[in-house]
């Protein structure tokens, strides 16, 4: 009875001792400020502030690698806590939303054969450059939906992705996954876009889908050439300007252009 | 020499502990979505058995043995395991804090794990030596490590299928795990005794 009681006390003492003097040994220097910050962020581990996760990012911001309004789902609450606790000014940046420049669904645009592959956007888009009719459009398996940690990613029931604006928080966790890089940040006040990514020419376009972008600079013309740029047969808009006063979902002849007013925008129900 | 292959082939493949025994399930599908951390956990898991199969046999043939209070095996070995694993996690701390975060909860999870505790017992059931024992806890680790990688690489693959709502996730991990360790029952009998 005794060997026992003694054998595991003494044990147990053994053991706390070890790890104490191991913890004093292997000790590492944590600033206490890093914690109070990790309290404060919203913990969703998004990597929206290009570190890896919450914790990382709190590091960061401590040894000054990353600004205090970094973190797109904290928002300007979050980095005006971040500054008190580092004692500094805050600054605040336009919050951004992401948006998928292809209008180009089952309907709009069609397939050039049956896919009967990996279900993963990267992996059909390396067979033939794709089963669209157009190489540069949204092939709508989903793999931007699914990386999205907010699931603010809609797959449309016509194979076209799609972004709900209240549930987007501009992380930007999707624009590397497709292979067409057609998802793009923007500030959440520009409510006009061109949905269209394709480089072909205008006659091209018209064949393979129906609000492809033609390249006629009407839209150019509207906006006098600030703001809209008409090259390599596409029209690509520079988010800088604001451009939501020129209708220009009225000017564009193929309704490549929409004008998103709510948060999820409605599927194109235009015909050629 | 001959003893010791036996024991290395027959804890690594005949007697898995992971497919075999079923000890460790919990790290076994916890840890296994992506080959980097299986990886880790297995380095983990490898050191602890081993220094744990150690400490615990000084242990038993030293201490509660010639005190006749072999009755309190259980609790000594979950007290040496508990706290290696809490060296372990300390010293990761230090030097690998990627590994640290990467592996998170499931570093614990090494102390309620049964592989461990299970590694220990039985090489006090099995009567080994104490190079027996070492090269026993050595060879569990590496079969445990061997069964993570190789369910890791599967539910890599896995994830890109298109699955059953029913079965998404866990449904199917466990689904694999069985068919996993049904192949691996093609080991059974290799030399004729477990």
């Amino acid at each position: 009875m005794l060997e026992a009681i003694l054998t595991l006390s003494g044990l147990a003492i053994l053991a706390s001792f070890g790890l104490g003097l191991a913890a004093r040994f292997f000790a590492v220097k944590v600033d206490p400020r890093v914690e109070k910050i990790e309290e404060v962020l919203p913990g969703a581990n998004c990597g929206g502030c290009g570190a890896a996760g919450c914790s990382d990012f709190a590091k960061g911001v401590v040894e000054g690698k990353y600004a205090a309004n970094a973190c797109p789902v904290g928002g300007p609450s979050c980095a005006a806590k971040i500054a008190e606790i580092l004692g500094e000014e805050v600054r605040t940046a336009e919050p951004h939303v992401a948006v998928v420049l292809c209008a180009g669904d089952e309907e709009q645009c069609g397939n050039r054969f049956d896919y009967n592959g990996i279900y993963d956007c990267k992996a059909a888009h390396l067979i033939q450059g794709g089963f669209k009719a157009c190489t540069y459009g949204c092939l709508g398996l989903g793999s931007c939906a699914r990386v999205c940690p907010f699931d603010a990613i809609i797959m449309t029931e016509k194979r076209l992705a799609v972004i709900n604006r209240d549930k987007c928080v501009g992380c930007g966790k999707c624009v590397p996954v497709c292979p067409r890089h057609l998802i793009t940040l923007v500030p959440i006040s520009r409510k006009t876009h061109i949905l269209c990514s394709s480089h072909d020419p205008g006659a091209d376009v018209r064949k393979k889908c129906k609000v492809g972008c033609i390249a006629c600079k009407k839209c150019e013309k509207t906006v006098n050439g600030e703001g809209i740029t008409v090259s390599d047969y596409l029209a690509v808009m520079d988010y800088s300007q604001d451009l939501d006063g020129f209708a220009l979902e009225t000017v564009c002849p193929t309704h490549t252009i929409q004008r998103v007013d709510s948060p999820v925008p409605q599927e194109s129900e235009k015909t050629a | 020499m001959e003893k010791i292959l036996l024991l290395i082939v027959s804890a690594v493949f005949v007697n898995n502990f992971v497919l075999a025994r079923f000890l460790g399930i919990c790290p076994f599908l916890g840890v296994s979505k992506r080959i980097s951390t299986a990886t880790g956990m297995s380095g983990a898991v490898m050191f602890v058995m081993t220094l744990a199969a150690m400490v615990t046999w000084v242990l038993q043939h030293y201490v509660l043995n010639p005190l006749q209070i072999g009755y309190l095996q259980t609790i000594v070995f979950i007290l040496v395991i508990a706290s290696l694993v809490q060296l372990v996690e300390l010293a990761l701390a230090k030097f690998s804090p990627t590994l640290q975060a990467a592996l998170g909860i499931f570093l614990p999870l090494i102390t309620t794990n049964c592989a461990v505790l299970g590694m220990a017992v039985l090489n006090i059931q099995n009567d080994h030596s104490f190079l027996e024992t070492t090269i026993f806890a050595l060879s569990a680790g590496a079969g445990f490590g061997l069964a993570l990688l190789i369910f890791a690489g599967m539910r890599e693959r896995l994830d890109l299928a298109l699955v059953p709502e029913p079965l998404k996730g866990t449904g199917l991990a466990l689904v694999t795990a069985a068919l996993l360790s049904l192949a691996f029952m093609g080991f059974a009998g290799l030399f004729g005794s477990s």
